[in-house]
C-alpha cells in the first residue's frame, strides 16, 4: 500500500515538475526584446512549413468528413421528415466541434510530430548547442517562431477544414441526395451564430493550436539526443497532444455551450 | 570579479568540481590556458574532456569552483551575460554541427547576420574570406549533407572564426578523419592560431597529431589533472601512467584486462 502511495506521489511530483519546466521553457522562449523584421521573416518561413504543408491533409480530411456527415445526417433526419435541417446539422457540428477538434488531431499528427522530430534532430546533431556557442539563443531563434507559427496556423486551418467540410456535406446532401439547396443554406444561415458558434470555434482552435505546438516544441527540445529518444518524443507529442485536445475540448464545450455559469 | 584582460592566461580554472548523478567527473581540478598558445586537453575516453569544454563554454554548470574566461567568471554569469561572452569564443563540435537547412555560405554568414548590421555585400566578402582561409570558397553553394566529414569540419571552422573570436575550442577535431583531411586540419588549427592571434584549446586523444601542434598539454584522468607540460616533457614523464598514454602502450598501470576473477577458475566454473 505504502509503495503504491509512494509511486503515485512520485508520478504526481514528476508531472508537476514537467508542467512547471515546460511553462518556464515557454516563457523563456517568448519573453524578451522582439526583433520585428528578423522575426517576421522567420515566422513566415515557419508558417509555410507548419501551415501550408498541413493544408493537403486538412482539405482532404475535411471534404470526406463533411461528406460522411451529410450522408449520416440525411439518413437520420429523413426518418423524421427533417432533411431540410441538414445544413444546420452539418454546419453546427463542424463549426462548434469537429472543425477545431479534428483539425487539432490532424495538426498534432502532421505538424506537431514534424516539429518535435526537427527540433530533436537539431539537438541530437548538436545544432542547438553550436547555436548557443555562436551567441544565439535557440529558444528565441528556433523555438519562438515555431510556437507562433503553430498558434496562428491552427485557427486558419480549422476554418479551412470547416469550410471544405460544409461543401462536402452540400455535395452529398444537395447534389446527390436531393435536399433543397435553399433550405440547406437558409437553415444553416439562421441556425449558425457568428458570435456564439464561429467565434467560439475559433477560440477552441487557438487553444488547441497553443497546446499542440507547446507540447511539440517542448518534447523536441527536451528529448534524449538519440534516434530512440527522438522517436519516443515524436510519439509522445501525438499522444499527449491528442489527449490534451480531447480533454480540454470537454471543458471548453461545457463553458461555451453547456450552460456552465 | 574582473581581472586584467591583457594578462597571460585567457582561461583559468580553479578548484573545479563537477558531479553528475553518482559519478564525480572533476574533483578540484586547476588548469590555466595561456593566451596565444595551442593547449591540448588529453585523456582516455569518458574522462570528461568534452565536459570540460562545455563547462568553459557555459553550457554545463559546475557545482563548485571558478572558471574565468577573459576575466569573466562563467559560473556566475546569467543567461544574457553568457551569450555576450560566447561571442568572443568559438567551439568546433566533433560533428561540425552545421545547420542542415542552410548551405555552407549561409552557415558561415549566420553569426555575422545575427550579431552585426553589415550590408549583404560586406557579409559576402567576410564569408568568402573565411571560406578561403579553410579552402572551401568553391564549396559555398553545397549543403552540409553534400560535404565529406573533413569538409564539414572545415566549414564549421569557418563559421567558428566568422566573428573573430579570441578563444577557439576544438572537440575531437581529428576523430574519424582520413590522413589528408587530418593533415589539413592539423595545419589549419596551427595556422589560424598563429595568423589570427587566437588561443586554441584542443580536446583529443589522438596523440601524434595533438603533440605535433600543441604548445602545452594537460592530461586528465579519474577527475584530476595527472600530468601537465610541454609535449616533450610529457613523452618523457616520470609517471608510468602518463608514459603509457602518450606512447599508446597496451598494458601498464591501466591494465589490458578489465578486473575479473582468476581466468582458470572462471573456465573451470569454480
Amino acid at each position: 500500500m505504502s509503495t503504491l502511495i509512494h509511486y503515485l506521489g512520485r508520478v504526481g511530483l514528476n508531472g508537476l515538475q514537467n508542467t512547471g519546466a515546460s511553462a518556464l521553457f515557454l516563457m523563456r522562449s517568448l519573453v524578451g526584446k522582439p526583433k520585428f523584421f528578423k522575426n517576421a521573416r522567420l515566422l513566415c518561413q515557419q508558417m509555410y512549413y507548419v501551415g501550408i504543408f498541413s493544408l493537403l491533409i486538412i482539405v482532404i480530411s475535411g471534404l470526406f468528413i463533411g461528406m460522411v456527415l451529410g450522408l449520416q445526417g440525411y439518413t437520420i433526419l429523413v426518418q423524421f421528415g427533417a432533411s431540410q435541417a441538414l445544413g444546420q446539422l452539418v454546419a453546427l457540428s463542424l463549426v462548434r466541434e469537429l472543425g477545431p477538434v479534428v483539425t487539432g488531431l490532424l495538426f498534432a499528427g502532421r505538424a506537431g510530430s514534424a516539429l518535435t522530430a526537427e527540433i530533436g534532430l537539431m539537438k541530437a546533431t548538436e545544432q542547438l548547442a553550436s547555436m548557443e556557442m555562436l551567441g544565439v539563443d535557440p529558444l528565441r531563434r528556433i523555438i519562438a517562431p515555431r510556437f507562433w507559427a503553430g498558434q496562428i496556423s491552427m485557427p486558419i486551418l480549422a476554418l479551412i477544414f470547416s469550410a471544405v467540410a460544409i461543401y462536402g456535406g452540400y455535395m452529398v446532401g444537395v447534389q446527390w441526395l436531393g435536399v433543397d439547396s435553399g433550405a440547406f443554406w437558409g437553415n444553416m444561415q439562421n441556425a449558425v451564430s457568428f458570435k456564439e458558434d464561429v467565434v467560439n470555434g475559433i477560440i477552441k482552435s487557438m487553444v488547441f493550436g497553443t497546446l499542440v505546438t507547446w507540447i511539440a516544441i517542448y518534447q523536441g527540445y527536451c528529448c534524449a539526443p538519440t534516434s530512440e529518444g527522438i522517436a519516443r518524443a515524436t510519439t509522445r507529442t501525438v499522444v499527449y497532444g491528442s489527449l490534451a485536445i480531447l480533454s480540454i475540448d470537454f471543458f471548453l464545450t461545457a463553458v461555451m455551450f453547456g450552460g456552465v455559469q | 570579479m574582473k581581472v586584467n584582460k591583457q594578462n597571460e592566461s585567457i582561461v583559468e580554472i580553479r578548484n573545479l568540481s563537477l558531479t553528475r548523478g553518482s559519478q564525480q567527473i572533476f574533483n578540484q581540478i586547476n588548469l590555466t590556458i595561456e593566451r596565444g598558445k595551442v593547449t591540448a586537453i588529453m585523456g582516455p575516453s569518458g574522462c570528461g574532456k568534452t565536459t570540460l569544454l562545455n563547462v568553459i563554454g557555459g553550457q554545463l554548470p559546475a557545482q563548485q569552483g571558478q572558471v574565468m574566461v577573459n576575466g569573466d567568471n562563467i559560473l556566475a554569469l546569467n543567461s544574457q551575460q553568457l551569450y555576450r561572452v560566447r561571442r568572443s569564443m568559438g567551439m568546433l563540435f566533433q560533428s561540425g554541427a552545421l545547420f542542415s537547412d542552410m548551405n555552407v555560405f549561409d552557415n558561415v554568414a549566420f553569426p555575422i547576420r545575427e550579431h552585426t548590421n553589415l550590408c549583404p555585400l560586406m557579409v559576402k566578402d567576410v564569408v568568402l574570406m573565411k571560406l578561403q582561409a579553410v579552402g572551401l570558397r568553391g564549396a559555398r553553394e553545397l549543403m552540409p549533407h553534400e560535404l565529406s566529414g573533413g569538409m564539414r569540419r572545415r566549414a564549421a571552422l569557418a563559421r567558428t572564426i566568422a566573428l573573430d573570436p579570441s578563444l577557439i575550442m576544438y572537440d575531437e577535431p581529428f576523430a574519424g578523419q582520413d590522413p589528408i583531411s587530418m593533415g589539413a586540419l592539423v595545419k589549419l588549427i596551427r595556422l589560424l592560431n598563429d595568423t589570427l592571434d587566437l588561443t586554441s584549446v584542443i580536446v583529443s586523444h589522438d596523440v601524434p597529431e595533438t603533440v605535433s601542434i600543441a604548445d602545452y598539454i594537460y592530461l586528465i584522468a579519474q577527475g584530476q589533472v595527472i600530468g601537465a607540460g610541454t609535449p616533450e616533457a610529457l613523452m618523457n614523464h616520470s609517471s608510468s601512467w602518463v608514459r603509457q598514454f602518450m606512447h599508446g602502450l597496451p598494458d601498464g598501470p591501466v591494465p589490458f584486462h578489465y578486473p575479473a576473477q582468476n581466468y582458470a577458475n572462471d573456465l573451470l566454473g569454480e
